[in-house]
């Protein structure tokens, strides 16, 4: 597959970022990061996760194959128009909440499917008190919400972050640029087709317990019991205390943990490892937890390492990774094993997902996952903060 | 390009809300660069934990056409190493009571329709297959209807794609690279095609 790739870069002419060209790593953190990604723009990739360059104001989504294969002939894809919904988010983060809680949170309450057949767009104060890699982190996880793109007006956020990367616009065209990103926010007075809002100071840290992203609860709380729960939803959480091997109404937290997994295209980038590695220093990973870190490309690597992150890692008993996807799909040797229990920092926690078949996955904040990891169970961040 | 007005042939239940694409196929299963071979691995491990009672797997199902799904059926990646690792096996087509939209989208681009019903219509549907899995049935593009033993159930798809598929034109690729002229036009009114980047 690599020898494949790499031919036919070479013979279309395609730049192609391989290992060791210090650009290397996942699409959805080194496009950002090049500048690559801009406001305004319609952005495909062959990844479901695509949705991330939405923070910047552009229109990302995933495609399949075939599909992939018309943008290459024509530049254009035939799509159906989306549907939008806002969705609002106001007031400050409380210690100890980050952007995957909030994303964590909306999917609880909208469902896995609440997004199907449309875009959402995040608004409201604390999205826009929010750095970009919170937002990409908030904007990556809409295709687990079913929205198959998300996306926040761009701002002064947006291009203070794309300011003098590689592929930002430059010198007059900059100052273009900022003028057309600034013309392309929502009007004050749009009109949507559907409007929902929360409050952030309501949003708990949250941990997924069952096998869909949809099923998140605060730490605090307990498993839901199918009485809890509309009737809709009770089937797949049957099947999710079955392969988890959870109890309804038994608390998440003390969960214990077998192996904890810090990176992905949600939280793989310098600010989420900045995060763990506060949880993490003059600590020590729980006996029996094998514990990882994985940077989202080589230039998280390198800044974290620039910063001191890697050793702090390494003196509390992670391992310290190259950059890539690893245990967030598991197409690499990083793997659960048997029945393992992981605290993950990635996206999805579908049966088998992290590559065993009875594997099973937690998904929460990096810096929940380093509170897990040193703990060797399911924690409370607050209480390490 | 083929038309797709109607699919005929035996079906197969496969009940559950939210199957997702790492479940249809593995993540392991996508090393590869051709989607041959797919339709042995689909559904591997929840085959494999069936221990051959998958409807995938029980013999009453072979050689069935028509997919009958519940809610949110191909949820996930974009891989459409999915679909046609269904495909592969042997389907043309799928009912359900709705599908995540990258995975639907990745059947238009292969010309397998996916249509929606009631989920009390899904039900029934499911459970006269369970007990009638020798007997063909039909999806009918043109009259958006089921037919099958029982009387037909309404089934639904976005006028779109539906057209896509009745005129043979579910492949997008021929009909937007004959459209390269305007493509330029688009390409040459979006600003940031042209904008400087050194500095």
């Amino acid at each position: 597959m690599m020898q494949a790739i790499e031919a036919n870069t070479q013979q279309n002419n395609i730049p192609f970022y391989d290992i060791g060209s210090g650009k290397q790593g996942v699409v959805h953190v080194i496009a950002p990061e090049q500048g690559l990604t801009q406001p305004g723009m319609t952005i495909a990739c062959g990844d479901s996760h695509t949705s991330t360059h939405g923070a910047f104001g552009a229109i990302a989504f995933g495609i399949g194959t075939s599909q992939v294969r018309d943008v290459l002939a024509s530049q254009t894809l035939a799509l159906s128009k989306l549907k939008v919904c806002k969705v609002e988010v106001n007031g400050a983060l409380p210690t100890g909440v980050y952007a995957k809680d909030v994303i964590l949170h909306i999917i609880r309450e909208l469902g896995v499917t609440g997004g199907v057949g449309y875009a959402y767009e995040y608004a409201g104060t604390t999205f826009e008190q929010m750095s970009m890699e919170e937002r990409m982190t908030v904007c990556n996880m809409s295709i687990e919400g079913g929205a198959r793109c998300g996306y926040i007006n761009p701002d002064q956020v947006t291009f203070g972050y794309l300011k003098g990367r590689e592929f930002a616009p430059k010198g007059e065209d900059w100052d273009k640029a900022v003028e057309w990103w600034q013309s392309l926010r929502s009007d004050a007075d749009a009109k949507y087709d559907d409007v929902v809002e929360f409050d952030a100071a309501e949003i708990p840290p949250t941990v997924t317990w069952g096998i869909t992203p949809g099923q998140g609860i605060g730490v605090n709380e307990k498993i839901p019991t199918p009485a809890q729960m509309t009737a809709s939803d009770r089937d797949i959480a049957a099947e999710a205390y079955r392969y988890m091997d959870l109890q309804p109404g038994a608390p998440i937290q003390g969960t214990k943990i077998d192996v904890c997994f810090i990176g992905s295209c949600t939280n793989g980038r310098i600010s989420d490892l900045r995060e763990a590695a506060k949880i993490a220093k003059g600590r020590q990973v729980a006996a029996g937890v094998k514990a990882f870190v994985v940077p989202g490309s080589e230039q998280v690597k390198q800044q974290a390492e620039a910063e001191g992150l890697d050793k702090v890692f390494e003196a509390a008993g992670f391992e310290w990774r190259e950059a890539g996807c690893s245990m967030c799909l598991a197409m690499n040797p990083d793997k659960l094993e048997g029945r393992q229990i992981s605290a993950s920092s990635s996206n999805r926690n579908f049966k088998g997902r992290q590559g065993s078949a009875s594997g099973r996955t937690l998904l929460m904040s990096p810096a929940m996952v380093a509170a897990a990891a040193v703990t060797g169970a399911v924690t409370d961040v607050r209480e390490l903060l | 390009m083929s038309q797709v007005q109607s699919v005929s042939g035996r079906g197969v239940p496969l009940v559950g809300n939210d199957i997702d694409t790492d479940r249809i196929i593995p993540a392991r299963f996508l090393r590869c660069v051709t989607f041959d071979g797919l339709g042995a691995q689909v559904f591997a491990d929840d085959r494999a934990q069936a221990n051959g009672q998958h409807p995938f797997d029980q013999p009453h199902y072979q050689g069935a056409e028509i997919l009958v799904v519940n809610r949110n059926f191909g949820c996930g990646s974009s891989r459409e190493h999915a679909p046609q690792a269904i495909a592969k096996w042997g389907i043309q087509a799928l009912v359900g009571e709705s599908f995540a939209e990258i995975f639907f989208g990745n059947c238009v681009a292969m010309g397998i329709p996916c249509v929606t019903a009631a989920p009390a219509d899904v039900h029934t549907l499911q459970e006269w297959l369970a007990a009638n899995p020798q007997t063909a049935l039909t999806l009918d593009l043109t009259t958006m209807q089921v037919r099958f033993g029982k009387s037909p159930i309404s089934v639904a798809m976005g006028e779109g794609p539906r057209n896509m598929f009745l005129s043979g034109t579910w492949d997008a690729c021929g009909q937007l690279t004959a459209q390269a002229e305007q493509i330029r036009q688009v390409a040459n009114r979006l600003p940031y095609v042209k904008w400087n980047r050194a500095s």
